[in-house]
C-alpha cells in the first residue's frame, strides 16, 4: 500500500541564502542539496549514517544529513563545504588537509573537512587519541587517516598560537 | 522509503493519536534509515522535536530528569550528567558517532531496534519485522545476535550502549499516552522476543517517552562501561558491560550490572548483583557473578564467541569499577 | 633516461587539492543534465533460478514514475556473451544485465525504476514485487572447494606456477617442517563513492557518460560492444573517481542498465547504487592456501609447497596470482605449487587492490613466520638467510631489488633488534606486546600508454590522456613529470584525464599508472619541446639567439645560453614567432622503448619489509595496532608525499584484512549478509596509529622508462600477515584465518 506524500514548507538557511519551498516530506537534507539545489560537495557514501560523507553543520553542529528530512529542521542554519570557504579563499583546515595531504580521492573529504572544523568548537582536540576518536565517525576508505589528524593538529596548534599571541 | 505525511506538533496530546501505522520522528538516526531500508514503512510521521522533553534537571531525590528530547551528545556533556553519572556519560560515548550523538535523542536511544541483518533485509524470514514469517537469523550469519533471553521466534540482539548504563543505574521511564502518564523501569521497559518479538518494548500506541528519570548514583568513581567490539570506535558491542558498584571500607556494599551486546534486552540478573552485597572484591566473586549472569546463554550457528568472551568483559569490569579505574573511551587500553 | 629532478620526486601537494577540499571535484553521479530521470535498481533475493512473473502496476502508480525496466521491455541489446567481454579478460560467459529470466546470483538486477524524482524511484522500486521459480544453488565454499577445477582457458594474466626440484621428497626429508591451511575471507571494496552512472544523451544522438570506473576507455569499448553501438557514439568520462580499489576494473551493471535506459527513453539518467547493492558486483574471492614449508636445521628452506583455491562464480572462471609469490621471492631449491577455483552460485569475484599477492603474499608470510619460529630463528634473520636475488621461480635475473636496503632501513627505524625473540614476553601493563615483520613483492607493470602535451596562446601546457586518478595521485605526478620534461613551472600545466576521448591509456590497476602514462607524458613532452626548437629554427623573425641549438626551455620560458644568457622569449611570445596557434604532439610509450625495458630478459617487481607493533589484551583476545612501519623498495618515487599516501592506504586496508574485513555469506541464500558500513567494518580513524614509510634508494633504469615500479598495491602486500605475526608473538597463538576477530 503506498500513503500520499504531501508536501511540506521547507525553510532553510544553507550558507547564509535564504531557502523556501515546498517538498516531500521523504527528501532527506543530504538529497536536497545535492539534488535539488546542486550542492555536491556534501557526499553521499552511504545514505545510512554510517560513514560520515554527508556530514554538514546544522546550528553549528555536525550532524549526518542523510539521516534528516529536510522539512523537520525549520529555520536551521545549513553550513556545508561549499560554505565555508569565504571570499574564494579557503578555510584554514581545507588548507591545511592540502598540506597534510589528508585524502587521496576526495569523496570523504568535505565530510571530514566539516566534521573537523566541528570537533574544534567542540574541543576533543587534546590528544592524536581523541581527535581520532571523535573523528570516527568519518570513515576514508583511501586511508588518509594520518594526513587528517596531522591537518587537524596542525589548526589546533595555530589556533593556540594565535591564543598565545592574543594574550601576549 | 514510502511515501508518507508529516505533522509537527508542539504539544504532546496532539502528538499521541495512537495509530499503529503512526512513528514518532525525533532524531531520526533509526527511523529515516529503517525507512530507507523499507523496514519501517509508516503511514504517518509524528515529528516530535517541537515538544518540550528537552531539558535536563534536578530532583529533589537528588537524581536527575533527562527530556526525552535531549540529544544524546549533550546528555553526555552535561555538567549533571558528568558530575554525577560519569557511567551514562561514559557509555553514551562509546555508541556511534559524534554526528550520530549530536541527532539522536534520549527517547530514541530506548527505542531502537536492532542491528540483526536479517530484520533489516525485507526479503528475509523475519518475526521482528514481518510477524509470523520466521526468523532467518536462526542457523543464519549470526555472529553478532544475542545469546541470551532468545527464543524460537527470534535472536536479535539490542544494540544500544546508553541503555546498558540507565538499566545499570536503575534508571525510570516516563511515558505519556492517550490512557496518561505511566512510569516504568527502565529494566522493564524492553521485552523479550518469546512469541511476540515484533513488539521491542512495552510501549502503546500512541504512547511516547517523555523523560528518564535517575535515581542517585552513590558509586564514586566506582563505575565503568567497558564495550568490547570488531573495531575500536563507530562499532556496535560486541559484548559490554555497565558496572557501579557502592564501595565500603574495601567492601562492595552494592553492585548494579547490565550487559549489552549479548542479550535481546539490556541484561541484568537481579541474583548475580546480590552476590555482590556486602563481599570484598575477588576473582572467585567476579567469576560467579559473570557465571550467573551468562546462564542459560544459547548459542546459534556463528556467537559462541559471545558466551566465551562475556564472563572475561564482565571480570574485568568488576575490576575496573572495584578498583575506581573506569575504562576511558578515547585511549583504548583496557585497563 | 637521465632525469635531473626539479620537479620529479619532489613532494608536491596534489593539484587536484583545491577541487576536493571544496567539494568542487565532480564525481559520476554529480553531473545533472536537465530532464534527468533517477534509476534504482531492484535485485534478486535469489541465488539461482527463473522470473516467473514481475508486478510492476503497483510501482508504476507512484507519481513521476517513467518507466520501470527488465528482461521483457528493455530496447536491443547485444545477444552473445562474447559482446559483454570487458578488458580484465576473465574467461568465461560475462552477466549480461536484463538479458532474460534467469538468475545466477543473489543480487542480480532484475528491474529498474526510472522517476523524476530520487524519491519517487527509490519508493517505487520498493513496490515492484517478482515471483521466482527457484532453483538449487551453492553458496558455500566449503562445498565449492570439492568442486575445484582448473580452467580449460586461464585469464591473460595468469602466472601458471614453475615447479623446481623435488618439493614432496625435499619436504618429507626436511628436518623442520610446517604445515598448515590458512584461510581469507572474502572482501569487498567499498570505495567511500558508490558505483554510478550518469548519462548525457548529446544533441546529436550520442551518449556522453559519467561513470565510476577505473577505464573509461574499456567501458567504452564494453558499452559499444554490448549496446550495438559504434565507439564514437559513447563518451565514457571520469575525471574524478571516489576510490575504487579494483570494484572499477570491470564495467558495474549500474553503468550498462543507465546506457540501456537511456537508449530506451531518450533522456539523461542516472542510476547509483545503494551500499548494500556494492556488495552485489566484485569482491575479493575467498581463499584457501595449503602451506608446507621443509627447512634444514640451520635455516635454510629446503621445500616449499603450496596450494592455493580461489572461489569465482559458475560462468566465469576468475583466476588469481596466489601461490607463486614465494617461489619468485624464496632461494629455495625444491618448490612447488598448484592453483584452482572453486565455483559457488554468486557473482564472479574480482581483483581487488594487490589482487593475488594480496592474499598470497600476505598468507605465505604468516607461514614462513611459522617456519622461523619452528627453526628458532629470527624471522627477519630467516627472511635474510633464504633471500633470493633473482626471480627465484623463473631463474630470471632482476631489474633491481632492493629489498635488503628495506628490511634494514625498516628494521632501524622500528626498532627490531631490541625484540625479544620468545612470544608473549612483551608486556606493558595489562597488554601483552607482540612484534611481528613480513616482506611484500608485487609486480612492477608497464603498459603500453599514449599521450598529448599541446602548448597554446595562453603559454600554458596542456597535458591529455585517458588515465583515471581514483585518488592515487595521477594528476599530480603527470603534472610533475611534464614540468620536468618540458621545463615549465607546475602551475602553467593543465593535465586532463578520465575522458575515453583523450590519448590511449589502459584501465588504472595493478600500479601501472605512474610508470606507463608518466613515460608517456615524458615522451609527448620532449616531442613538443623538439617540435617548438623545430619551428622556432624555421621562423626567420624570431630572434638569432632561439635559432640555434644553444636555447634552453626552464621555467616555462626560453633562455639563450653562454654570451645569450641574458635573452629571454615568453612561450607565448615563441609561439606568436612561429605562426601558429597551438603546437601539439602525441606520443606513446611502449615497452622496449629505446631498448630500456627489458620485459622479456628480467623480471621486475617492487618490494618491501613491513614491521608492526600490536598490543593484545591476553584475556579479551582484543588487538590494537600501535605502531607500522613499512620501508618501500619501488624504483624512482615521483611524489614522496602521495606516494606515501598510497603506501598508508594500503597498509589501513590490510589492517582492515587482518582485523576487521570480513564479508559474511548466508549460503542458504547466496547473499553478502552485513552490506553495509555499520556491519562489514573498514577500519575508522580509531584503528589505525601514526604509520611510517621510508623509501628506499632504489635506481633501476631497466624497469621502465623514469625508473618508476609504482607504488599503489604493494603496501596490502605482508602488512597483513605483519599484523598476524605479531600477534602471534604477542600470544604465541597462530591464527591462520584472516580476519582475526574477537573470539578467534
Amino acid at each position: 500500500m503506498t500513503h500520499v506524500s504531501v508536501a511540506v514548507p521547507c525553510r532553510l538557511q544553507i550558507n547564509g541564502q535564504g531557502y523556501a519551498a515546498d517538498l516531500p516530506p521523504s527528501v532527506t537534507l543530504l538529497d536536497l542539496l545535492r539534488e535539488r539545489l546542486g550542492l555536491i560537495g556534501t557526499k553521499k557514501g552511504c545514505d545510512h549514517g554510517q560513514c560520515g560523507a554527508c556530514t554538514v553543520l546544522v546550528d553549528g553542529k555536525r550532524v549526518k544529513s542523510c539521516l534528516i528530512l529536510a522539512v523537520s529542521i525549520p529555520d536551521a542554519a545549513v553550513m556545508t563545504i561549499e560554505g565555508i570557504s569565504q571570499n574564494g579563499r579557503l578555510h584554514p583546515m581545507q588548507q591545511a588537509f592540502i598540506d597534510t595531504d589528508a585524502f587521496q580521492c576526495g569523496y570523504c573529504t568535505p565530510g571530514q573537512i566539516m566534521s573537523a572544523i566541528a570537533l574544534l568548537e567542540e574541543g576533543h582536540i587534546h590528544s592524536r587519541a581523541e581527535i581520532r576518536e571523535f573523528m570516527s565517525g568519518n570513515l576514508c576508505r583511501c586511508g588518509a587517516y594520518n594526513g587528517i589528524i596531522d591537518a587537524i593538529e596542525r589548526i589546533v596548534a595555530q589556533q593556540r598560537g594565535n591564543h598565545a599571541g592574543e594574550a601576549a | 522509503m514510502r511515501s508518507f505525511s508529516y505533522s509537527r506538533p508542539s504539544a504532546l496530546d496532539e502528538a499521541c493519536q495512537g495509530a499503529e501505522s503512526v512513528r514518532f520522528l525525533a532524531g531520526g538516526t533509526n527511523l529515516i534509515d529503517l525507512m530507507k531500508s523499507d523496514v519501517e514503512r509508516p503511514a504517518h510521521v509524528v515529528d516530535i522535536k517541537s515538544l518540550p522533553m528537552r531539558d535536563i534537571t534536578d530532583r529533589p531525590d537528588g537524581g536527575l530528569r533527562l527530556g526525552a528530547l535531549v540529544t544524546n551528545a549533550d546528555t553526555a556533556a552535561h555538567p549533571l550528567v558528568t558530575g554525577r553519572y560519569p557511567l551514562l556519560a561514559s557509555a553514551i560515548l562509546a555508541g556511534a558517532s559524534p554526528q550520530i550523538r549530536n541527532m539522536a535523542t534520549n527517547g530514541g536511544n530506548l527505542n531502537q531496534r536492532t542491528r540483526c541483518h536479517y530484520f533489516y533485509d525485507p526479503a528475509m524470514a523475519c518475526n521482528k519485522r514481518s510477524p509470523g514469517t520466521g526468523c532467518a537469523a536462526r542457523g543464519g550469519r549470526n555472529r553478532i545476535m544475542a545469546v541470551l533471553g532468545t527464543s524460537d521466534a527470534c535472536i536479535a540482539t539490542f544494540p544500544s550502549d546508553m541503555c546498558i548504563a540507565l538499566a545499570a543505574l536503575n534508571a525510570t521511564v516516563n511515558l505519556h499516552g492517550p490512557q496518561g502518564e505511566r512510569t516504568v523501569s527502565v529494566r522493564d521497559y524492553h521485552r523479550l522476543p518469546g512469541d511476540t518479538p515484533w513488539r521491542d518494548n512495552v510501549l502503546q500506541p500512541g504512547e511516547i517517552v517523555t523523560a528518564i528519570d535517575l535515581p542517585p548514583a552513590p558509586f564514586g568513581p566506582h563505575h565503568t562501561y567497558l564495550k568490547i567490539r570488531d573495531r575500536q570506535s563507530f562499532a556496535f558491542a560486541i559484548v559490554s558491560v555497565a558496572v557501579g558498584l557502592q564501595m565500603e571500607d574495601g567492601r562492595i556494599r552494592r553492585g548494579s550490572i547490565a550487559l549489552g551486546g549479548v542479550g535481546t534486552k539490556p541484561w541484568c540478573v537481579p541474583e548475580a548483583e546480590a552476590l555482590l552485597n556486602g563481599q570484598p572484591p575477588s576473582h572467585s566473586l567476579f567469576r560467579d557473578v559473570a557465571e550467573r549472569l551468562l546462564h542459560g546463554a544459547v548459542a546459534d550457528r556463528d556467537n559462541a564467541a559471545k558466551i566465551r568472551l562475556a564472563p572475561r568483559v564482565i571480570e574485568r569490569a568488576l575490576w575496573q569499577a572495584a578498583v575506581g579505574t573506569p575504562q576511558s573511551q578515547t585511549d583504548k587500553a583496557i585497563r | 633516461m637521465n632525469v635531473i629532478s626539479t620537479h620529479i620526486g619532489q613532494p608536491v601537494s596534489r593539484i587536484d587539492g583545491v577541487a576536493k577540499v571544496t567539494g568542487q571535484a565532480k564525481y559520476a553521479a554529480e553531473p545533472h543534465p536537465p530532464g534527468m530521470l533517477y534509476g534504482v535498481v531492484v535485485n534478486s533475493p535469489i541465488a539461482r533460478g527463473r522470473i516467473e512473473t514481475i508486478h510492476d502496476a503497483e510501482a508504476r502508480q507512484i507519481p513521476g514514475v517513467i518507466e520501470i525496466m527488465t528482461h521483457l521491455n528493455r530496447p536491443h541489446a547485444a545477444l552473445f556473451e562474447k559482446s559483454y567481454m570487458d578488458g580484465l579478460g576473465v574467461p568465461g560467459a560475462p552477466y549480461r544485465p536484463l538479458h532474460d529470466g534467469e538468475i545466477h546470483f543473489n543480487g542480480q538486477p532484475v528491474a529498474v525504476v526510472f522517476a523524476e524524482t530520487f524519491e519517487a524511484a527509490r519508493e517505487a522500486a520498493m513496490l515492484v514485487r517478482v515471483d521466482y521459480e527457484r532453483w538449487p544453488h551453492n553458496a558455500n565454499f566449503e562445498v565449492a572447494l570439492h568442486q575445484k577445477y582448473m580452467p580449460s582457458k586461464t585469464r591473460s594474466n595468469y602466472v601458471p606456477p614453475k615447479p623446481r626440484g623435488d618439493a614432496a621428497a625435499a619436504y618429507a626429508l626436511s628436518a623442520v617442517k610446517t604445515e598448515g591451511r590458512y584461510h581469507l575471507a572474502p572482501e569487498h571494496h567499498n570505495p567511500m563513492e558508490m558505483h554510478a552512472t550518469t548519462v548525457i544523451v548529446e544533441d546529436d544522438g550520442t551518449f556522453t557518460v559519467w561513470d565510476k570506473t577505473q577505464g573509461p576507455q574499456a567501458v567504452q569499448a564494453y558499452l559499444a560492444s554490448a549496446l550495438s553501438l559504434s565507439k564514437d557514439q559513447v563518451r565514457v568520462r571520469n575525471p574524478y573517481v571516489g576510490g575504487a580499489f579494483g570494484s572499477g576494473l570491470r564495467a558495474v551493471y549500474n553503468v550498462f542498465l543507465a546506457t540501456l535506459a537511456a537508449k530506451m527513453l531518450k533522456r539523461a539518467v542516472r542510476v547509483t547504487l545503494t551500499r548494500p547493492q556494492m556488495f552485489t558486483h566484485a569482491f575479493r574471492p575467498e581463499a584457501v592456501m595449503d602451506i608446507a614449508l621443509g627447512a634444514s636445521r640451520d635455516g635454510t628452506l629446503q621445500s616449499m609447497i603450496v596450494k592455493g583455491v580461489t572461489d569465482t562464480s559458475r560462468f566465469e572462471h576468475n583466476m588469481e596470482n596466489i601461490v607463486i609469490w614465494g617461489l619468485i621471492n624464496y632461494r629455495c631449491p625444491n618448490a612447488t605449487a598448484d592453483y584452482k577455483v572453486a565455483p559457488r552460485d554468486t557473482y564472479t569475484s574480482s581483483d581487488m587492490r594487490a589482487p593475488g599477492a594480496a592474499t598470497g603474499v600476505n598468507l605465505l608470510e604468516m607461514a614462513i613466520d611459522e617456519m622461523a619460529y619452528a627453526c628458532g630463528m629470527d624471522p627477519l634473520a630467516f627472511r635474510l638467510h633464504n633471500y633470493s636475488d633473482i626471480d627465484a621461480m623463473h631463474d630470471m635475473p632482476l631489474t633491481s631489488k632492493a629489498l635488503r636496503d628495506a628490511m634494514a632501513q625498516g628494521a632501524q627505524h622500528f626498532g627490531w633488534h631490541d625484540r625479544s625473540m620468545i612470544p608473549g614476553s612483551m608486556r606493558d601493563g595489562r597488554e601483552l606486546v607482540g612484534w611481528g615483520m613480513a616482506t611484500g613483492i608485487w609486480d612492477a607493470m608497464f603498459s603500453p600508454t599514449s599521450a598529448r602535451a599541446r602548448l597554446g596562446q595562453d603559454g600554458r601546457l596542456h597535458i591529455a590522456t585517458a588515465a583515471s586518478d581514483i585518488g592515487t595521485g595521477t594528476y599530480t605526478i603527470l603534472a610533475q613529470t611534464a614540468a620536468e620534461a618540458f621545463g615549465m613551472p607546475l602551475d602553467r600545466i593543465d593535465i586532463e584525464l578520465g575522458d575515453s576521448a583523450l590519448p590511449e591509456c589502459p584501465t588504472e590497476g595493478g600500479s601501472w599508472t605512474a610508470a606507463s602514462a608518466g613515460a608517456a607524458v615524458w615522451l609527448a613532452c620532449h616531442s613538443l619541446r623538439t617540435k617548438l626548437f623545430a619551428a622556432l629554427a624555421r621562423c626567420k623573425n624570431a630572434p638569432s639567439w632561439a635559432r640555434q641549438d644553444s636555447v634552453k626551455l626552464e621555467g616555462g620560458a626560453l633562455h639563450g645560453m653562454n654570451e645569450n644568457a641574458q635573452d629571454s622569449l615568453s612561450l607565448s611570445d615563441a609561439l606568436s614567432l612561429t605562426g601558429q596557434d597551438v603546437l601539439e604532439a602525441e606520443e606513446t610509450a611502449k615497452p622496449g622503448l629505446r631498448g630500456k625495458i627489458s620485459q622479456m630478459r628480467k623480471a621486475r617487481f617492487t618490494h618491501s619489509a613491513v614491521f608492526c607493533e600490536v598490543r593484545v589484551d591476553p584475556e579479551l583476545g582484543t588487538v590494537r595496532v600501535t605502531r607500522l612501519v613499512n620501508a618501500v623498495a619501488a624504483g624512482r618515487i615521483m611524489n614522496p608525499k602521495t606516494a606515501a599516501s598510497q603506501i598508508r592506504g594500503a597498509m589501513v586496508m590490510a589492517t582492515g584484512m587482518a582485523l576487521h574485513e570480513d564479508s559474511l555469506m548466508d549460503e542458504r541464500v547466496g547473499q553478502f549478509m552485513n552490506h553495509n558500513f555499520a556491519e562489514y567494518h573498514i577500519p575508522a580513524h580509531a584503528d589505525i596509529p601514526d604509520m611510517d614509510v621510508l623509501f628506499v634508494n632504489e635506481h633501476d633504469d631497466e624497469v621502465s622508462p623514469l625508473g618508476v615500479k609504482g607504488v599503489g598495491e604493494i603496501g596490502m602486500c605482508g602488512t597483513a600477515a605483519a599484523i598476524a605475526n605479531a600477534i602471534f608473538h604477542a600470544t604465541g597463538r597462530r591464527e591462520r584465518n584472516l580476519p582475526i576477530t574477537l573470539g578467534a
